[in-house]
């Protein structure tokens, strides 16, 4: 069954979180850095920062750690990037949403809603013959939700892309790729 | 000072408090309003006869001043004329300001006449750009438009502006050097290189047995000729010179070896294959210099000193990389030579591999067979005889193809900024748009420039515009009756099948042609007739003059490295071929 699982398929995927400014068109630099060399993005969140005038790009992506090197450098060389941060998928938390819902006639509402609770999700709205759930949580979990959803029939699915922010304990740190700024 | 001006006139006050003193370009719709103040400046606009000529004019310009060339142009089709430019200097690294007009904000995104995404559409052939949606930012936008074109790695920076921004009236505010910089957060060229590494590329530079100081276009934008002649001569390191870096250390220097790459020279091309360590400079290992990467220059350690850092590493790991400014690094560089010298250290001895250089020079000078009394004129005959010609200081410009490469092998450049050309990405019709742009840049001196019949063909109506705005130059077309280039890669690559190479012998008629634009057409047909000619050419200052030299067709750029093929198994011209155990 093919589902959105990317941590099942790619162990050694990379995260990057950009710090852009918050300006019209800042997305379309830098994604058209990633297209333009031909790799995929996997996901992509971008929301404002504490800091109004800064947006945060978290952006997974399916490359090896050597070519990856060059569209960070490119990255960098964006006069609207600020900062780039590679997190390590081992010091970093990650989250993401999923937003689904099942086909499922009223007899059967009880197993997925006993599903729903037992991942610790939410019952977002129910109908006669659906129900719409959301849960957030790593990615695994979220992965392992979809693939149980399935086994009933999703009618329309929505996954936000990860968010991720680096661990608090003591080694966590941000892996900074570069400290300076490029021309 | 809260005096209202319209969005207009602000842009031609900034423009001139960024001490531009040319704007090459074309008004139309949308761009209107600034052309109105533009009558009030002491401004020069040089009105071209096609958008992409005002965009090589601005670089030709740039490229002999260092300072930013400006092109303004309209919306839409003017627009889109200006990508090629755009995209050559990005390609090259010139700094290039470039204004279009957009339509009124109101009506972005409605599909309206003449509105095309101009920053979608240019985003990736410049450094930067911008769509400017409010009067009140176009002085910071202008500022930051000149500090980030001619900072860093220079570049061309866009300016889009709807017409009802440059109608709208403004509150002058000229911004701080700091407000320019705290506005742009993201910005912050590095330019000191990190001084343990340079320490390390000292050391490494003194324990070298085959060192080669590997020059290229960066020199040139971070002016560092001087120092880079005083690091070669502290180290008595033979220099090779880009396409990009002609110029960049002297020709006539008996340390130069001129230009590698795919039509390098034999010796260039075999120094750096053989070399145990290459200093490179401001040079970015394009595909044209490495031949087939994985076989390139094997047993080289790399120094590689770039201001992009995204260079380092992109084609061939560097031992010790240096991010920073080409001038303040070499400088550095020699002082921690100097300090590892005094300090008792020695330099390796270098005089073996010196002498087996010069063993290559000796056997494979530049080759042409020369032309027998009734053959068809040699190319590289003119170009010696331009070269002997040409008065002190001249500056050359080019266009792309066989031509390209001939000038650059067989012309001597002994000085920085007197080579004009479309290196990276090889833009037929650089030449003549970019001649006038250069001359406009040092109207001091005599420039050339040498053109295909193809690439003429592209561009050739800028001598209406040379010769309207009195800008006198000269222009040489090798007319091989051929796309040159294509011809010569179909004759050795395909079999000789020549498929839509072929141009004419006799249309369009040059002569005329350049007579009907204001310029004197002159043809030459013969090795007698060359000199006269040139020397004719030579005397005219008051207009531009257009040599036409009928060429052999059938003459091929040599040496050659085909794409793909490694620098060891460099072409040779035929009749060099029985010395190739020499390049050992
Ligand atoms: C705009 C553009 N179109 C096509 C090419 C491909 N191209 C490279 S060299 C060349 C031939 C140029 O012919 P000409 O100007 O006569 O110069 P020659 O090689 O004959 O000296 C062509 C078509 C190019 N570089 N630029
Ligand atoms: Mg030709």
């Amino acid at each position: 069954m093919s589902t959105n699982s990317y941590a099942s398929s790619h162990p050694a995927h990379h995260i990057l979180s950009v710090l852009v400014q918050n300006r019209p068109g800042v997305l379309a630099r830098v994604s058209g850095l990633f297209a333009r060399r031909g790799y995929n993005i996997f996901s992509l969140a971008v929301a404002p920062t504490e800091d109004p005038m800064l947006s945060r790009i978290t952006i997974v992506v399916d490359v090896e750690s050597a070519p990856l090197e060059q569209v960070v450098k490119q990255l960098f060389k964006l006069v609207d990037v600020v900062k780039i941060s590679e997190l390590d998928p081992r010091r970093s938390v990650e989250r993401e949403l999923l937003m689904a819902t099942v086909r499922v006639p009223a007899e059967d509402r009880a197993q997925v809603v006993e599903l729903t609770n037992i991942f610790e999700g939410k019952i977002l709205a129910v109908g006669v013959e659906a129900i719409t759930v959301s849960l957030d949580g790593s990615p695994d979990k979220i992965d392992d939700f979809e693939e149980l959803l399935r086994g009933y029939g999703i009618v329309e699915l929505q996954r936000t892309g990860r968010v991720a922010l680096p661990k608090l304990d003591k080694e966590a740190r941000l892996k900074a790729v570069k400290h300076g700024k490029a021309s | 000072m809260t005096q209202k001006i319209t969005g207009a006139q602000a842009l031609i006050r900034a423009l001139e408090l960024e001490n531009v003193d040319t704007i090459f370009g074309l008004p139309g719709g949308c761009i209107l309003p600034a052309y109105d103040p533009l009558l009030d400046s002491p401004i020069r606009h040089i009105l071209v006869r096609h958008e992409q000529g005002a965009g090589h004019m601005a670089e030709g310009y740039a490229h002999v001043t260092g300072r930013p060339g400006v092109a303004m142009v309209t919306s839409g089709p003017a627009a889109t004329n200006m990508v090629t430019p755009l995209c050559d200097a990005f390609m090259d690294s010139i700094p290039m300001i470039c204004i279009t007009g957009q339509v009124p904000t109101t009506a972005i995104g409605t599909d309206a006449f003449q509105e095309c995404d101009t920053v979608g559409i240019t985003r990736s052939v410049t450094k930067h750009n911008e769509l400017i949606m409010s009067a009140d930012d176009i002085p910071l936008m202008v500022r930051q438009a000149f500090h980030i074109a001619t900072t860093g790695r220079p570049g061309p920076v866009l300016l889009d502006l709807p017409k009802d921004v440059l109608q709208n009236s403004m509150t002058w505010h000229w911004p701080s050097d700091k407000e320019v910089l705290d506005s742009l957060p993201g910005y912050k060229p590095v330019s000191k290189g990190h001084p343990r590494m340079i320490k390390e590329a000292a050391r490494m530079i003194l324990d070298a047995k085959q060192p080669i100081l590997y020059a290229g276009g960066g020199i040139l934008k971070a002016r560092a000729a001087d120092a880079l002649r005083e690091l070669a001569e502290l180290i008595d390191t033979p220099v090779v010179t880009t396409l990009m870096a002609r110029g960049a250390f002297p020709d006539d220097h008996p340390l130069c070896l001129g230009m590698p790459g795919m039509h390098g020279n034999a010796t260039a091309i075999t120094a750096m294959q053989k070399s145990d360590l290459l200093i490179t400079l401001g040079a970015r290992f394009d595909d044209r210099i490495t031949g087939k990467v994985a076989t390139f220059a094997p047993d080289a350690k790399i120094i590689h000193v770039d201001i992009d850092p995204a260079e380092q590493g992109k084609v061939r790991r560097p031992d010790v990389p240096i991010v920073g400014d080409c001038r303040l690094v070499i400088e550095e560089i020699i002082k921690a030579i100097k300090d590892l010298l005094n300090g008792g250290e020695k330099q390796q001895d270098i005089s073996a591999w010196k002498s087996r250089v010069s063993g290559w020079r000796e056997q494979f000078p530049l080759y042409y067979p020369t032309n027998e009394p009734g053959e068809a004129l040699k190319p590289q005959y003119c170009l010696e005889q331009l070269r002997d010609g040409a008065p002190e200081g001249t500056i050359l410009c080019s266009g792309v193809g066989q031509h390209q490469m001939w000038s650059s092998q067989y012309w001597k450049f002994n000085e920085p900024y007197t080579w004009v050309n479309s290196g990276g990405l090889g833009t037929m019709g650089f030449s003549v748009p970019a001649a006038i742009g250069a001359k406009v840049g040092r109207p001091d001196r005599t420039v050339w420039a040498v053109d295909g019949d193809g690439c003429f063909q592209m561009t050739a109506q800028e001598l209406v515009t040379a010769s309207v705005e009195r800008i006198p130059i000269k222009v040489a077309i090798l007319n091989n009756s051929y796309l040159g280039m294509v011809r010569q890669w179909q004759e050795m690559f395909y079999e000789e099948r020549y498929s839509e190479v072929y141009l004419s012998p006799e249309l369009p008629d040059f002569v005329k042609w350049a007579e009907s634009m204001g310029c004197i057409g002159i043809r030459v047909e013969s090795p007698e007739e060359v000199q006269p000619a040139i020397e004719k050419a030579n005397s005219i200052d008051d207009r531009s003059v257009v040599v036409e030299f009928r060429v052999d067709a059938g003459e091929k750029v040599f040496p050659m490295v085909p794409a793909g093929f490694s620098n060891d198994d460099v072409l040779l011209h035929p009749d060099q071929n029985n010395r190739r155990e020499f390049l050992r």
